[in-house]
């Protein structure tokens, strides 16, 4: 198989604060990964640093085998939080076409086929009904939903979605997945940050457990062993078997 | 005077056609300049451009240049040291820009004091729209097809960079340099519209039509028209006043711009106090009804 990515001893700080150290990894062209790891584990961090919207202190990254700039465009990235003016004057459907931009030459603007494949995105999403309306004018959940929307569109050959799935109902959840899976038959290369242990094993073929240092990087069933989740979580390791955690399947 | 009479006097006197072409450009490409400013929320950093300029045009007058280059120099210059002591201390942004705007500003009256021409000096502050010379004209109609040229040409980058900067980062676009590029442009527009509203207002041209337009539309490209009509108007009826009851041109202006501001305000379909307020109202009484 192709690697998609690949990630050679990752350091990054904030303030002479280390928060990631030693990451190295590589994925697959065509996988799903998860990305799991405890509050302040440095996993926004890491993708932020991956994709160079932050300083990493060291370590390389490699896309198909070429520098990340070279790929820039073909990836899609949906950041945790967007901090963006919620009053702007753009539409939900303008949203989306934006990402159609990053393929579109200099002068360019998108053609009625880009618009199309915008609002089959959006249709996709299930966010048809609502493209008129202005991008405030809408639910936490549905923003969110949106913005999945607007990674589609860019027709993107890697993914990183930083906790897609926050604050999205159940059938939403459920549809997106869907999405993510289907994107993976096609061979798209899709990063995940999860939370939600209890889904971990059956959304993704392979996760990586992080905690400032990466625990483990591996197949789902292999990482999601108690004396692995253990080590990330430490003493929040029996709370999760209570809550029904399933970690030794 | 009525509207007829200032037509009249349009096709007679030559001075008046110059000072209407002017601040016609003039609102123009400050409405569309100024729809950036605001969603970047830079319209403080509007207001310490154009203060910034006056040094360099001081300076320009006194070694016998075009005001335009020494203009843009300052500006620019004083974006970078803003830029600068705000990354590099615990100085906020909006400290950073009154220190140096304001500072700036003070050079400019220093030595335009030492020239001893304070006529200059009211004109540069407040503008003197019928005084505007031909190649004053060209600077401006220069400045106004560079600009439009740039928002026609740059316009997605400039939206993204505009309201999603992390996706423009993500995807590559330079972010820093659209931002200095923005304020090379913003000192460019202030020159242009030195003589017709002056240093003092140009930052409510900036400001006011963008705003205005921004109560009105929810689509970026809807608003940038809507701003620079928004300029023309306030320009043409502006001058109208100014020329008509011997005003300042660039107070007259700034007024009618501010009056189509509280217009919108209150009466916007979506966005106005009275629709908003007769909506809520309709609602609560509907509901009482049941
Ligand atoms: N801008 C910042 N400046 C300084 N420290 C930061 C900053 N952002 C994050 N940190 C710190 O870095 C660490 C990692 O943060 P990060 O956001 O990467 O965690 P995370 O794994 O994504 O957590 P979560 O599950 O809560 O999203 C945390 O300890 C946090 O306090
Ligand atoms: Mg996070």
């Amino acid at each position: 198989m192709e690697r998609a990515l690949k990630i050679d001893q990752l350091y990054v700080s904030y303030l002479g604060n280390q928060v990631v150290k030693d990451i190295t990894f590589s994925v697959e062209k065509g996988s799903l990964v998860g990305i799991i790891g405890p509050n302040g584990a440095g996993k926004s961090t890491m993708m932020k640093a991956v994709l160079n919207l932050i300083a990493k202190d060291k370590g390389e990254v490699e896309v198909f085998g070429e520098p990340l700039k070279k790929w820039k465009k073909r990836i899609a990235y949906v950041p945790q939080r967007s901090d963006i003016d919620w009053d702007f004057p753009i539409t939900v459907f303008d949203v989306v076409l934006l990402g159609t931009y990053p393929n579109l030459g200099l002068f360019k603007r998108p053609s009625k086929a880009d618009r199309k494949w915008a609002h089959e995105c959006l249709k996709t999403v299930g966010m048809d009904a609502f493209s008129n309306r202005q991008i405030g004018e809408l639910s936490g959940g549905q923003q969110q939903r949106v913005f999945l929307a607007r990674a589609l569109a860019q027709n993107a050959e890697l993914f990183f979605l930083d906790e897609p799935f926050v604050g999205i109902d159940v059938a939403s959840e459920e549809t997106i997945i869907h999405i993510l899976r289907d994107l993976k038959n096609e061979g798209k290369t899709i990063l995940v940050v999860h939370h939600d242990l209890s889904k971990a094993e059956s959304y993704f073929d392979h996760l990586l457990l992080l905690n400032k240092n990466m625990i483990q990087y591996g197949a789902s069933e292999e990482v999601l062993q108690p004396e692995v989740i253990t080590k990330a979580y430490a003493n929040q390791f029996s709370f999760l078997q209570t809550k029904g955690v399933n970690v030794t399947s | 005077m009525n509207m007829f009479e200032f037509f009249q006097a349009l096709f007679q006197y030559e001075f008046l056609q110059k000072a209407l072409f002017t601040s016609v450009v003039v609102g123009v490409i400050c409405g569309i300049v100024g729809c950036f400013i605001i969603l970047r929320g830079m319209a403080l950093m509007g207001d310490a451009i154009s203060h910034a300029v006056l040094p360099g045009v001081a300076i320009s007058y006194m070694l016998g240049i075009n005001f335009f280059f020494g203009a843009v120099i300052t500006g620019v210059l004083t974006a970078v040291g803003i830029g600068y002591v705000s990354q590099n201390s615990r100085i906020k942004h909006d400290m950073a820009i009154g220190i140096m705007f304001t500072s700036m500003f003070a050079v400019g009256i220093v030595i335009i004091t030492m020239m001893k021409s304070s006529a200059d000096l009211y004109h540069i502050l407040f503008g003197n729209v019928l005084a505007v010379r031909m190649s004053d004209m060209w600077i401006t109609l220069g400045i106004g097809v560079l600009v439009i040229g740039l928002v026609v040409i740059f316009y997605k980058e400039l939206l993204v960079s505009t309201f999603d900067p992390t996706m423009a980062q993500s995807y590559g676009l330079p972010n820093k340099w659209i931002h200095y590029a923005l304020m090379a442009v913003l000192t460019m527009v202030t020159v242009a519209s030195l003589q017709t509203v002056g240093i003092v207002l140009v930052v409510a041209m900036l400001i006011t039509p963008a705003a205005t337009a921004y109560l009105l539309t929810n689509r970026l490209s809807v608003m940038i028209y809507l701003s620079a009509a928004l300029g023309i108007v306030a320009s043409v009826f502006g001058l109208y006043f100014s020329f008509t009851y011997n005003l300042a041109s660039g107070a007259t202006i700034v007024l009618v711009s501010a009056f189509l501001f509280a217009m919108a305000f209150f009466f916007s379909p979506s966005q106005g106090l009275v629709w908003k307020a007769h909506k809520s109202r309709r609602n609560r009484l509907e509901l009482m009804r049941k």
